[in-house]
């Protein structure tokens, strides 16, 4: 038996242990946002969070994945209520196809969650493991911009006032 | 009260020794020249440096990684603290812009500086003082014709910023000498073993060093470390478990890569990378000689011993120990890539793990690196590739996985102290 807590929810599977965590979410939970892309790690489709940071979950064991705070790309928000950062995808129209954009966001939820202001080579820098076929990745960028844009206004305020 | 004079007069004339001896280790300022102009070197000259060059491997240090090659300021870790590399561009004002062929000469055989400054001895003048005149010449062309990049390097702090101890150093164990040819062996064999301990300096990581840093005399490639890996004993003491050979080295060393013993990983990856550059001649003789070292230890094992520093053969095929944690990781994570008979198109690097030199060695630190940082080819490099797995697992976790490999692929008995190495290598990787 094992036991994955996605999104908030204890969920009870009666799987292989070595099953990925990909899998998992998407045959037995429904939860069809992360996509298979290569299964080797190389293209970030299958990007989730794993106690807040970014993880391939084509390549991560349930076994691995209990007790760990899973989150996907519809813990973020719905079609009708989209979170933050999928408003900001949504407003720059960062996708083309969509295969990408469930990993890329969770990348970058990641980064958001590590750094809220960050500089656009941090984000660069952030983004690099996830491929985008269609090579959107300009939007994808400003898309991340845009989510935290209040953000780096306000941490440069801060810093105007601490220095005068 | 006699007694104590002796010992006060014994005191004062020690340090006067010493400090006589600094003074007397002082080098003179070499002057000035205005930078020389590129048409002032030989075309076939700075080829001939590029490709020494690329043996030296002095770009990993020399160059901040994505900045200008060449202009310094890239910081290494060392027992003593953090050193910062020079400008070794041809800038006028923070590089070597203005240093003649005799300051450079200097700098390579006595770790003296233009200005007549102590060099630290992280840059390995102790193998350089071996280089022939020709060889420094032509290292003279090509770095005094690469761009000039001025950039004020980070000062050293203490105790790396008393350079007049360096003097001390050098007296213990420089050994200012020209490589003498072993007429015992061929032309090949001896090219090779003139690059390996002087231009190609593989012992700076390859050899162990006593608590002065430098390296133990008598144990020369007998497995040193690096930037917190281990840098495997090259000599009979090779923990590889299929033997190398000439054919192999050269490949690896030149491919960054070989069918039997999988990637050049963390600081060894720019070395394979920089030999890409190298005279191919001079690859297959560092290939020679580093065989010829293995020579007889490979005999042997290819008669079907294991390797001398191991605790027992591969477990292959055997069942898993503990409590299938391990097990499943591998089937989940590693066994797309790294099954016994690994997918070609898919997985083209991905080498069988009874093959990996570092689930055969006794200090665990290589395994844990790769699975956490993976293997990246460098800027506009192709090679191998593995995703880092640094945030997919827990400490016990890596740690299940890591004892299962090592028990199934690697030398037989589990690592002690696993989990708690593991802790340290993240601990490092964060401060670093």
């Amino acid at each position: 038996m094992i036991t994955l807590t996605v999104n908030g929810n204890s969920h009870q599977l009666e799987i292989d242990p070595a099953t990925p965590l990909l899998y998992a979410l998407r045959n037995e939970l429904g939860l069809n946002g992360a996509k298979f892309g290569c299964g080797l790690g190389q293209c970030g489709a299958c990007t989730v969070l794993v106690d807040r940071e970014a993880v391939y979950s084509c390549l991560l064991p349930v076994v691995a994945a209990q007790g760990r705070q899973i989150v996907t790309v519809e813990g973020l928000g719905s079609a009708d209520h989209p979170g933050p950062l999928q408003q900001a995808f949504i407003d720059e129209q960062a996708a083309q196809c969509g295969y990408c954009i469930a990993g890329m966001i969770m990348r970058a939820q990641a980064l958001i969650e590590r750094n809220p202001a960050p500089a656009i080579t941090e984000i660069q820098a952030a983004m690099e493991p996830n491929l985008c076929r269609c090579g959107t990745h300009m939007r994808i960028v400003r898309a991340i911009r845009r989510a935290t844009a209040a953000a780096r206004e306000t941490a440069e305020k801060s810093l105007r006032e601490r220095h005068g | 009260m006699r007694l104590r004079r002796i010992i006060l007069t014994i005191i004062a004339l020690l340090a006067l020794a010493a400090g006589g001896f600094v003074w007397a280790s002082q080098h003179p300022v070499i002057a000035g020249i205005e930078p020389p102009p590129r048409a002032a070197f030989d075309k076939a000259l700075i080829d001939t440096g590029a490709k020494l060059a690329a043996i030296g491997n002095c770009r990993s240090c020399h160059t901040v990684p994505g900045k200008a090659d060449f202009a310094g300021g890239r910081a290494i870790r060392t027992p003593y603290g953090t050193i910062y590399s020079s400008n070794i561009s041809p800038a006028p004002g923070t590089g070597i812009g203005r240093w003649p062929e005799e300051a450079f000469t200097r700098a390579m055989r006595r770790g003296v500086s233009r200005r007549g400054q102590h060099l630290l001895p992280a840059f390995p003048y102790d193998h350089f003082t071996r280089l022939s005149d020709g060889d420094i010449h032509a290292l003279y062309a090509f770095m005094m014709t690469r761009v000039p990049v001025e950039n004020f390097v980070p000062a050293n702090k203490f105790p790396l910023n008393q350079r007049w101890l360096v003097p001390i150093w050098n007296a213990l164990f420089l050994r200012e000498a020209p490589f003498q040819a072993d007429p015992k062996h061929d032309d090949e064999w001896n090219r090779g073993a003139y690059l390996v301990s002087s231009l190609g300096h593989c012992g700076a990581c390859h050899t162990p060093r006593n608590l002065l840093g430098a390296e133990k005399t008598g144990y020369a490639l007998a497995g040193g470390e690096a930037d917190g890996w281990t840098a495997p004993a090259l000599n009979a003491a090779s923990p590889a478990p299929a033997p190398w050979d000439a054919e192999s080295l050269y490949t690896y060393l030149r491919q960054g890569w070989e069918a039997s013993h999988g990637a050049a990983a963390g600081p060894m990856q720019p070395v394979t990378e920089n030999l890409v550059h190298a005279d191919t001649a001079d690859v297959r003789a560092i290939a020679t000689y580093i065989a010829a070292q293995q020579e007889k230890s490979s005999q042997r094992r290819r008669g079907g011993e294991t390797p001398a520093n191991s605790s027992g053969s591969s477990q292959a095929g055997k069942p898993a120990q503990g409590d299938g944690m391990g097990a499943a990781i591998f089937a989940g994570a590693c066994a797309n890539c790294h099954s016994a008979a690994p997918d070609a198109a898919t997985a083209a690097h991905a080498i069988d793990l009874s093959l990996s030199t570092a689930l055969h060695e006794n200090d665990p630190r290589n395994a844990i690196l790769t699975v956490l940082e993976g293997i990246h080819p460098g800027p506009e490099q192709a090679g191998p590739w593995m995703p880092r797995f640094e945030n997919a697992f827990t400490d016990t976790q890596l740690s299940a996985l890591l004892n299962y490999l090592r028990v199934q692929y690697g030398s037989g008995a589990a690592w002690p102290g696993l989990e708690g190495k593991i802790r340290e290598v993240r601990n490092n990787k964060e401060r670093s």
